[in-house]
């Protein structure tokens, strides 16, 4: 086995009265709109894939895509039809009730959508649910609940009730009670889409800074294309539940692999995606300007120093080595061409 | 044909009105036909046919098969008598203990199990009641008679009324505010000063006993039902029937298991009170939104867990709503159970009416009233009210009511102690006012009911003759000169008509029971009754609702209205119908159109209301008139909501023309009446009972049946 933290091998969620029959008969080839003539839904459908350690996956598709369906397959929400889903190696399909429980009080945590918080409890009670649940002492299980509402800057705000906060303040708690009992693997439902858009910014880059501490191996869903590239070491697209394209953004930007992906990548600003080494030449003996650059560096940030440049620009690795070199038309080419008519 | 096509539905309507009248026409009322007869009665007569099924013979009179079928099911209820008769006395006969006579005795099984149910009950109910009204027959169950003889100290005092009533103050403090506090203190006051005290706590003794019982084995079984769809589909079923029995019917069967008296009508309560604690707990677990289910089990919560600590709170107020359901249904029982023996207000009630007392029964039903808006509003308050963070309260400010409340104990205890010298000769005014000591009206309000007869009494006349020779006599015959194959194929042609072969053979099934039972022609005549009150009401509450739609204050006291004159138990809609139209078909007709014009006008008001503003805007920008909106759009969306309210009313006009036997009706009410206190009468009760309640269901079948059409049709839910 690899490092992967979470693996999937050739799931099917299909839901239905007689759905594992006519997967059978199917033998790995699913065709969404016979099965429904049949009276099933496809919700996932051949879904392979693997996240290792401290990588977030962004799960991307359409309301009915099936991405909801495939996190609730592998959170094991509900079970899914035929396939494997290893979760740190330990076959999930296979765990028994109390064996799921375990896992799920010690190894993950979810963020939902519509936030689900109880309640009936206040802000801390509810971030120390999961650890009460799991027989913490209360003294415990609220102190820890505590560092929690400091980790999300809800201090203060620790006796409200869910009813007398905003959404955002909302999501905050919902985010503290995942994280509350030191999951190794986060999922997140759709975190921010229930939020306003200067909300939902904000609360992205709070997720960040979160995650940049945490290192967690993550699974988040979203509907949100912009969001899934902000926030995405790599983003698997889904249709029809079908997995059409994972891979990293700049990748996924460049070369699209269907053409439904590429309806996505069209509107995209890509100074704003890609980085230096995405458009970067090979090094070659011309002659270079003074100028050098990152590789690392999103071209939105540097595009105005080097077009203030007559010759290509070196770009360097972390040691400063050059490994490439880039010319101004290149960057041209890459913001203004290459877009709907000739990608 | 054009028109054929256009209107499918109008045609097959009419059709049906063709074949029924036709069928009406072409069969002849037999010669030998009387309304009185036309039933297999159980008296003997040498002009009745038998037969025997079962074992069981089965008298009736004879007609053709078209005007009347024979009554197959005749057997049914002596049948279910017979087994209710086997059950307790026969089955499984079993050694027991015997605390009295200290040996083994004999008994069956099923006998034995009442009777310790029974045993229960009474010492719950005797618990509580000692607690309010003072005794010491608890104090007998822990030790003997000897034992009290010898130690005279022992006797429980009960609580004095000015605890109680603080006790209530507080409650109501706690529960909604000042409003509630005010409301609660002046209705304890008004109970004591009008020395209806020791009634209205052996009523609410009752409901003390009952409501937690029923509470709890509802919530159970909701839970249950929510858990497993066999046991919903096992409980639906029996729920539906729950809900449109009259409660009237089952105290029957429940005096021949349980016997008479306190205990057998807490039992019967609770039989009546689970079912809507039932339904509203499975509401309230659908309702849980699935994502906070799925943050349960995230959290890692087993099934128990998940349960108690996500579900069953986050349900809180739909289950506190049944909690609130089950309250007034105790608490109308609580009246009504009086027929079987409970004690208390009901008692009272049924005594004064019985005597044509109408000033004591009016003291008694105002009493009644006045405790069933405060439970009610008690209740609701207890299901709206929010927690709040207790955590950084100081000592005072948490355990503030309960301090409160010790305080009211000690002084309303010093207070008792002091009247027991202060009134050393006559009654302790501070503990109990008895119930001849009171202030009572009851002299002046019987004046006032012989002055209206004086004064009124020909126009009262008048009307009441008129009513009944010109409207009621002539809708009765036509009624009953309806032949029962008519009958049928009109209900179940209109069933294939709303709801295709599914409703029809489910109307058949119920129809065909009632035919085939021995009561078709009573059940012909609740049936004119009902029909009457249903046409009325309809019509009454659909224009005050209308009118009162207009505006939103009217709107608001139309509501508030309807609430308050539904928590009244029915029971008590007798009592001032009686005063002005005494005892006659007329009374209970009122009654009914009264009380089942509550729901035709609540519906009304919130259908007309859920009509969306945008749907107003665009009217309004269109250029309607008041008028041109209400009919071409407000009545079109409403409509379905309000035939809701009709199926409503229907199903309390039923319950109401049951309850007018007590006046005197000639409907399945009196033979209900009859059976309570007939040897045999479980059986019949409860067939009867199902009589009513398929009547119900017939009527909610194809109105609801037709609403989910019309709904899906309009794109409403």
């Amino acid at each position: 086995m690899t490092d992967a933290v979470i693996k999937c091998d050739s799931v099917y969620k299909i839901f239905g009265a007689n759905a594992k029959k006519m997967l059978q008969e199917a033998n790995g080839n699913v065709d969404a709109k016979a099965f429904q003539k049949m009276g099933c839904i496809v919700g996932v459908n051949n879904a392979s894939f693997e996240v290792s350690k401290g990588e977030m996956l962004v799960v991307m598709g359409l309301s009915g895509s099936g991405k909801s369906t495939l996190l609730r397959c592998i959170s094991r929400l509900t079970d899914a039809t035929d396939g494997k889903i290893y979760i740190e190696g330990q076959d999930l399909l296979s765990l028994k009730n109390k064996e799921l429980i375990e896992l799920r009080r010690n190894k993950m945590g979810m963020v939902f959508q519509s936030f689900a918080l109880l309640p009936h409890k206040t802000v801390l009670e509810n971030i120390a649910f999961p650890l009460q649940i799991k027989g913490i002492k209360t003294e415990d299980s609220i102190k820890k609940a505590m560092d929690m509402v400091k980790l999300v800057g809800l201090e203060g705000r620790e006796n409200y009730f869910p009813r007398e906060l905003s959404g955002g303040q909302q999501q905050r708690v919902g985010i503290a009670r995942s994280l509350a009992v030191e999951p190794d693997i986060w999922f997140l439902d759709e975190p921010f889409s229930a939020l306003d858009p200067l909300i939902r910014k904000e609360m992205q880059d709070e997720f960040l800074r979160l995650q940049e501490k945490l290192k967690k191996t993550i699974m988040f869903i979203t509907h949100d294309f912009d969001e899934a590239l902000k926030l995405a070491d790599r983003i698997a697209i889904m249709k029809d539940g079908i997995i059409e394209q994972l891979d990293t953004p700049a990748k996924i930007v460049l070369n699209p692999a269907t053409e439904y992906v590429k309806k996505f990548t069209e509107e995209v600003p890509r100074e704003k995606v890609l980085k230096i080494e995405d458009v970067m030449e090979k090094p070659n003996k011309e002659n270079l300007s003074d100028l050098k650059v990152s590789k690392d560096e999103i071209i939105e940030n540097v595009a105005e120093k080097i077009l203030t440049q007559e010759k290509s620009v070196a770009v360097t690795d972390e040691n400063n080595k050059i490994v490439g070199t880039v010319r101004p038309s290149k960057i041209i080419h890459t913001v203004f061409g290459g877009r709907k008519n000739n990608g | 044909m054009e028109l054929l096509k256009k209107y499918p539905k109008l045609f097959q309507w009419l059709f049906l009105l063709i074949v029924f009248f036709a069928l009406c026409f072409s069969i002849d009322v037999p010669e030998t036909y009387k309304f009185i007869r036309g039933q297999a009665e159980f008296i003997k007569d040498p002009n009745q046919s038998t037969y025997t099924l079962f074992g069981k013979e089965v008298r009736y009179y004879a007609f053709d098969v078209l005007w009347r079928l024979p009554p197959l099911l005749g057997w049914l209820p002596i049948w279910v008598n017979d087994s209710l008769f086997f059950l307790l006395n026969e089955w499984m006969p079993m050694e027991f203990w015997n605390e009295d006579t200290q040996e083994f005795k004999t008994r069956p099984l099923v006998l034995q199990i009442t009777r310790n149910i029974t045993a229960f009950m009474t010492f719950l109910i005797e618990l509580i009641r000692e607690i309010l009204l003072g005794g010491v027959k608890t104090v007998v169950a822990f030790s003997s008679w000897d034992w009290i003889d010898k130690n005279p100290w022992a006797e429980l005092p009960g609580l004095p009324w000015t605890i109680v009533t603080a006790g209530a103050v507080i409650l109501g403090y706690k529960l909604s505010g000042k409003g509630l506090a005010i409301f609660a203190g002046l209705v304890m006051i008004y109970i004591s000063v009008f020395g209806q005290w020791k009634p209205s706590m052996q009523t609410l003794s009752f409901i003390l006993v009952a409501a937690p019982l029923s509470f709890i084995f509802g919530l159970t079984l909701g839970v249950m039902a929510y858990k497993s769809k066999r046991v919903e589909k096992a409980l639906y079923p029996i729920l539906l029937v729950m809900q449109t029995m009259p409660q009237y019917a089952v105290l029957v069967p429940a005096m021949v298991l349980f016997g008479i008296g306190d205990h057998a009508a807490v039992i019967i309560t609770m039989v009546v009170a689970i079912p809507p604690m039932i339904l509203l707990t499975l509401l309230g677990l659908r309702a849980v939104s699935s994502e906070v289910i799925e943050a349960g089990k995230m959290s890692g919560c087993n099934n128990w867990q998940l349960m108690t600590k996500v579900l069953i709170p986050t349900a809180r107020r739909d289950i506190l709503i049944g909690v609130n359901q089950v309250i007034m249904v105790c608490f109308s029982m609580a009246v009504i159970a009086a027929f079987i023996g409970a004690k208390g207000l009901g008692w009272n009630l049924l005594l004064a009416l019985n005597q044509l007392n109408i000033g004591l029964a009016l003291e008694a039903g105002l009493c009644i009233s006045m405790i069933a808006i405060l439970l009610d509003k008690m209740s609701l308050a207890w299901a709206n009210k929010q927690e709040d963070y207790f955590g950084n309260l100081t000592f005072f400010q948490r355990y503030k009511n309960t301090l409160f409340f010790a305080g009211a104990v000690l002084i309303g205890a010093i207070l008792a102690y002091a009247g027991s010298f202060l009134f050393k000769d006559s009654f302790n005014y501070f503990s109990e006012i008895p119930h001849n000591k009171g202030i009572s009206f009851a002299d002046f309000w019987n004046k006032g009911v012989d002055w209206i007869w004086d004064t009124f009494f020909q126009t009262l006349k008048i009307f009441n003759t008129w009513l009944i020779t010109e409207v009621l006599q002539p809708m009765r015959a036509l009624y009953l000169r309806m032949p029962a194959v008519a009958t049928v194929v009109l209900v179940v042609g209109a069933g294939y008509i709303i709801g295709g072969i599914r409703s029809a053979l489910v109307t058949a099934g119920l129809v065909l029971f009632i035919a085939l039972s021995p009561w078709w022609d009573r059940a012909l005549v609740t049936t004119y009754m009902a029909t009457f009150g249903v046409i009325a009401s309809c019509t009454i509450g659909l224009t005050v609702g209308t009118l009162c739609q207009q505006n939103q204050y009217t709107t608001k006291f139309m509501l508030a209205v309807c609430d308050i004159f539904q928590t009244f138990p029915s029971f008590v809609y007798l009592i001032p119908v009686m005063m002005l139209f005494g005892i006659t078909d007329t009374s209970v007709l009122i009654a009914v159109i009264v009380y089942a014009t509550i729901p035709a006008t609540r519906y009304t008001i919130e259908g007309l209301r859920s009509v969306p503003t945008a749907l107003h805007d665009a009217a309004s920008m269109s250029g309607v008139t008041k008028l041109q909106r209400l009919i071409n759009i407000e009545f079109p969306i409403a409509f379905p909501h309000m035939m809701l309210g009709v199926n409503q009313t229907i199903v309390f006009a039923l319950f109401m023309v049951i309850i007018g036997a007590f006046i005197g009706t000639e409907d399945l009410g009196q033979y209900i009446l009859k059976a309570l206190s007939d040897k045999a009468g479980g059986g019949k009760g409860l067939i009867l009972g199902i009589c009513v309640a398929f009547i119900a269901l017939i009527f909610d079948n194809l109105i609801r049946t037709w609403v989910q059409k019309r709904k899906k049709h309009l794109g409403i839910d």
